[in-house]
């Protein structure tokens, strides 16, 4: 990165920390920070689509969806979670293969699941051997956030389902009095009053999103726990012009405080944000900005 | 070599975790009876680190939850910080925190009064995971403790004070189980999450010395062996949910006890509700 960089041997400790810090692999574990925010990004408005579909489907009237959205929402409950990345990262890949393996093998003679192989042939193969390294780590990577998705939506779901039964029932029947269609009631009153319900669920779930991201590591992805294993264990100088011993401790004090930092941020964001839709709700907190306004 | 019956399975495997029995894992014709068995045995791990952290946490979290509704600075900042970091954290970083940290003791133990304290047995799962789920779930109860203890009804220490009540005494006769009382619920949602955690203990770091894992562990070594998922994690599945069930049941009867003195229509229900991960 630096000039002086040329033989790190040499320089004092100032210097040896900079160069240390900016060479290629650190640049790759601070990329890594911003997989963990795509991470987020990109799963929490899914796993919001997904709750919103889950709770809709657990709401409906016909009798096969709603117990369809049911099911969904109590099957992730009771089953510590991690069981469902384990478990959908490999069901995932293995669906997709095998669907794509009665499409595209000539041969099918061959059972998929044989033993303890699990074979389809190599056209089959998502994504293809002879694909980029790149477009591997990308397929992971949407493996990934598709579990998550699906694990945060059912919890989303429930959170959801309370907001819209909290919604008072006399708001919804004056807009039925008013002769709106039960498309209308939904998306006139039901709607725009949910979201204040449905805040310190969606808002706790978020916090605890944020602390599932580690896991990642769990589904082979190269994230910040990888890299911090990956920096932090000892280095000697024959492979390395860094040489150190064991520093993943501090690596890993390292990663707490990112963490830290961002529950924190994020409680405050989410305290604020409370607050701005609180405003004119039929709640007690609406209700105290209300008399404090006038 | 004859195959194995299914009792015969359960005498080899349905102590492995702990080292007891057959050593050998098995390689190949994996049989459903020895997933049960062997995901099962894994199953006293969790137990394990539930019950043991549980108990334990209980007592440091009405400490702590104490220590934060207390007036005096010296006692509420370090039991706000010790909650803050523990609560904001992700579990998955602590264990490989406190990993890091245990292997940094010296290897040869430490020398206090002339008496070496050995050091080694602290990277353990049994010894060094079990301390951080201590600290973990302590950190979460004393937050409901202390969110209970803030919402102990006036009136009733109002009557206590009228009655001479006071003190010591004023604490344990009505501050105390009013305080377990009003945060049962959300501790119930506490422990069975807390027991769910307990299933990270072998994929963060702490080895699982000779093969001898928590139930999870032990799925994940059958799907990785038979490319099939679709067997050991349901397994895990069912057993967990089993054990949910067996404790709210356990946890619902202290709360019908915590709650015996109230007419039957003000007892609070206790109510699965979604935390997950820490």
């Amino acid at each position: 990165m630096f000039e002086f960089c040329a033989d790190p041997s040499i320089l004092d400790t100032v210097r040896w920390m900079s160069c240390y810090l900016t060479t290629g692999t650190h640049f790759r574990f601070y990329e890594s920070f911003l997989t963990v925010l795509m991470l987020l990004a990109i799963t929490a408005p899914v796993a919001l689509a997904f709750g919103f579909g889950g709770a809709m489907a657990a709401r409906s009237h016909i009798l096969p969806l709603s117990l369809l959205g049911r099911i969904y929402i109590a099957a992730v409950r009771g089953v510590p979670d991690i069981v469902y990345f384990l478990f959908f990262v490999i069901a995932l890949d293995q669906g997709i293969e095998w669907v794509k393996h009665l499409f595209v093998c000539t041969d099918l003679s061959q059972p998929v699941w044989n033993g303890t192989e699990f074979r389809v042939c190599p056209e089959a193969k998502v994504p293809l051997s002879t694909s980029s390294p790149a477009w591997h780590s990308a397929y992971a990577f949407g493996l990934a956030v598709f579990t998550f998705a699906l694990v945060f939506g059912a919890f989303a779901a429930n959170v959801l389902h309370g907001a819209m039964q909290a919604v008072p029932r006399a708001q919804l029947e004056t807009a039925e009095a008013y002769g709106m269609s039960q498309g209308q009631v939904f998306r006139r009153i039901l709607m725009p009053q949910m979201w204040i319900y449905a805040l310190p669920g969606l808002s706790n779930l978020w916090l605890i999103l944020i602390k599932a991201t580690p896991l990642l590591f769990l589904l082979g992805i190269q994230d910040i726990v990888y890299w911090a294993r990956e920096l932090g264990s000892a280095k000697t100088s024959g492979n390395n012009p860094y040489p150190h011993g064991d520093w993943r401790v501090y690596y890993f004090l390292g990663l707490l405080v990112f963490y830290l930092a961002f529950t924190r941020v994020s409680e405050i964001v989410l305290a604020r944000l409370t607050r701005r839709l609180s405003h004119g709700q039929a709640t007690m907190a609406g209700e105290e900005m209300r008399k404090a306004g006038a | 070599m004859e195959p194995m019956t299914c009792l015969e399975t359960i005498q080899a495997y349905g102590l492995r975790s702990l080292g007891i029995g057959e050593r050998l894992l098995p390689r190949s014709d994996f049989t459903l009876c020895q997933q049960f068995t062997l995901i099962g045995s894994g199953l006293i791990w969790n137990i394990y680190f539930g019950v043991l952290a549980l108990v334990f946490g209980f007592i440091l979290a009405n400490a702590l939850a104490l220590a934060k509704a207390s007036h005096s600075p010296l006692a509420r900042k370090p039991a706000e910080w010790f909650i803050f970091v523990f609560r904001g954290s992700p579990l998955f970083i602590q264990f490989f925190l406190a990993y890091e940290l245990l292997v940094l003791l010296p290897r040869a133990g430490i020398e206090v009064f002339g008496i070496t304290i050995e050091t080694a047995w602290t990277t353990r799962a049994w010894a060094g995971a079990l301390f951080v789920l201590f600290l973990n779930t302590a950190a979460y109860s004393a937050e409901i403790f202390y969110g209970a203890l803030k919402s102990v009804p006036k009136g009733d220490l109002e009557a206590a004070s009228a009655y001479g009540i006071t003190g010591w005494t004023r604490f344990r006769r009505i501050l105390w189980p009013t305080m377990l009382r009003l945060g049962w619920p959300a501790y119930t949602n506490e422990a069975i999450f807390l027991f769910h955690a307990t299933t990270l203990v072998f994929f963060s770091g702490f080895p699982a010395f000779q093969q001898r894992g928590d139930a999870l562990y032990y799925a994940n070594y059958f799907a990785d062996k038979t490319f099939n998922p679709f067997i050991p994690y349901p397994i895990v599945g069912f057993y967990f949910i089993c054990l949910t069930l067996l404790l709210i049941w356990g946890f619902n009867r202290i709360n019908l006890h915590l709650n015996r003195h109230l007419p039957s229509n003000l007892t609070r229900k206790i109510r699965l509700r979604p935390q997950l991960i820490r």
